[in-house]
């Protein structure tokens, strides 16, 4: 499959200088796509495991001034309500735990929008309830909110199906672009490797004729074009990859710093490195093949 | 035989040649000399007509069993078509090469043919550096590094001095003598009527064959 020797001249072909430059150009264009599809597949699967067999109840803060509502309750501390609430909900079925959030973690979790100052203490902020069920409990978000907003009158519960449906979708089209975006690259890497060999093919007329004539097998011929662009496929793809990999940690530090509650860690794991060093591997074989074809199916054509 | 939609080149051409024997293709400039060794040599195919080498018929033949036919046939080019990148010992030995045989004795062949065509101090050299006349003789131990059954030269004569035409004139005698049939296109009237070989005489895309006469050497 391998030549090491060429008794074509490939070697000064113009082709040798720029083609490894296009192969690591869509290398690492495909590995930019792909790394992103993974990093992204981390975070929802992240998500979806923090946000899975949970619920979030809020209870808004009540309306001054206090009015008679309910079932003879009056409204107007919010504290009762919230313990109201959690009465309901720790007596539940399916419910592990409810744990109503202080008013520090409400700090921390407002403080990208409203910064780390005393305004948070200020707001009419509604109380919220963490609460988490029991491993295949089936509880129903919309069965619990009724019979909370009967107790607690504006409590609503909120099972993340709506947020995670919307992201899932975000996601899916986000993984139709990478894929799209692969797929590109990989048809822009056979197109190229068909010119730049169908060049050879031309500019090496005389000495395909002279081998021909001399006795050489098609695949005589194939294996010199082929282990070429194996060769120079590998190496724009190893540089390709490098230069990816660089833009993924970079951007990958850069995310970190941010120290935000909202982006997840922008990191693939070493399993996903393995995966992304597969891909200059695998365009170089494409190479390899696309180059191998051409030539055979040119040479075909040849008395 | 024609190129493209040309006129015919070649037509009404028949003859055998028998296993061993030696001919002079000769006629006029553009009288289709190389486009019969062309048609011998498998780079072209006839447009009609039928062509049996080795007791094949070429026309019928499959594709892929057209390399090994063409590796009992050597060709000495005109031009002589040596290739520039490739060191004189790698050129003589590319017929070898081509058909899988190991390095090492494809070496050993080759060198001691480079040897006994003189060339023993250039295997290593290039051919862009080398004479008219050594590039015949490694044009002319390419073709035969194979043992060809059947040799086919264009004017191997054409640029070289008459001192070296005649040498080479005996080397094909000598690898005729090994069995090898041997036709040879020259303009060199001297050589043929020297050698007397037999003569394949083409003249307007005709052939006539003439028969061998008594050499003079």
């Amino acid at each position: 499959m391998f030549e090491t020797r060429s008794d074509l001249p490939l070697r000064g072909d113009a082709s040798r200088r720029f083609l490894p430059w296009l192969v690591a150009l869509n290398v690492y264009l495909a590995a930019l796509a792909l790394a992103g599809l993974m990093a992204l597949g981390d975070a929802v699967s992240t998500w979806d495991k923090g946000l899975t067999g949970s619920m979030t109840v809020q209870i808004p803060a009540p309306v001054a001034p206090a009015s008679k509502i309910g079932d003879g309750e009056i409204a107007g501390d919010n504290d009762a309500r919230v313990a109201k609430a959690l009465e309901l909900l720790r007596a539940t079925p399916g419910v592990a735990s409810a744990q109503a959030l202080s008013r520090a973690e409400m700090a921390t979790l407002m403080e990208p929008w409203l910064g780390s100052g005393a305004l948070v203490a200020e707001l009419p902020l509604p109380a919220l309830v963490d609460v988490q069920l029991r491993p295949a409990a089936g509880v129903n978000a919309g069965g619990l909110e009724s019979v909370l907003a009967a107790a607690v009158p504006g409590a609503t519960v909120d099972d993340h199906k709506k947020w995670l449906d919307r992201l899932v979708l975000l996601v899916h089209s986000v993984e139709l672009v990478a894929g799209a975006v692969v797929l590109l690259v990989a048809g822009a890497a056979i197109a190229t490797v068909i010119f730049i060999t169908r060049t050879g093919l031309s500019l090496h007329h005389e000495v395909i004729s002279l081998l021909h004539v001399i006795g050489a097998q098609d695949d005589y011929i194939a294996r010199q074009f082929q282990s070429q662009a194996l060769a120079l496929g590998l190496k724009g793809g190893a540089i390709g990859f490098a230069l990816a990999a660089v833009t993924v940690v970079g951007l990958g530090m850069l995310a970190s710093r941010l120290g935000s509650q909202l982006l997840p860690p922008l990191s693939i794991g070493p399993l996903q490195w393995l995966a992304l060093a597969v891909l200059p591997l695998g365009v170089a074989l494409i190479g390899m093949a696309t180059a191998r074809v051409t030539v055979m199916r040119t040479l075909a054509r040849l008395p | 035989m024609r190129y493209g939609v040309g006129p015919e080149v070649l037509h009404d051409v028949n003859f055998t040649l028998a296993p061993g024997s030696f001919h002079f293709l000769v006629g006029p400039s553009g009288a289709g000399k190389s486009s019969l060794l062309r048609l011998m040599y498998l780079a072209h195919k006839p447009s009609r007509g039928l062509i049996t080498l080795f007791d094949r018929d070429i026309a019928t033949a499959p594709r892929c069993d057209l390399p090994e036919l063409r590796r009992k046939i050597g060709v000495v080019f005109q031009e002589f078509r040596l290739l520039d990148h490739l060191s004189v010992l790698d050129n003589v030995a590319l017929p070898l090469r081509v058909a899988g045989m190991p390095e090492k004795q494809l070496r050993d062949y080759a060198e001691e043919l480079l040897s006994w065509v003189g060339l023993a101090d250039h295997m290593q050299s290039r051919p862009a550096i080398l004479s008219g006349g050594q590039k015949q003789r490694v044009a002319i131990a390419r073709a035969v590094i194979s043992r060809p059954k059947l040799l086919l030269a264009d004017e191997p004569t054409g640029n070289v001095d008459d001192k070296i035409a005649l040498r080479l004139l005996y080397l094909f005698e000598e690898l005729n003598k090994l069995g090898t049939t041997i036709v040879i296109a020259t303009h060199n009237e001297a050589l043929i009527s020297r050698f007397g070989h037999a003569q394949l005489h083409l003249e307007n895309g005709e052939l006539l064959v003439r028969p061998a006469t008594k050499r003079s050497v």
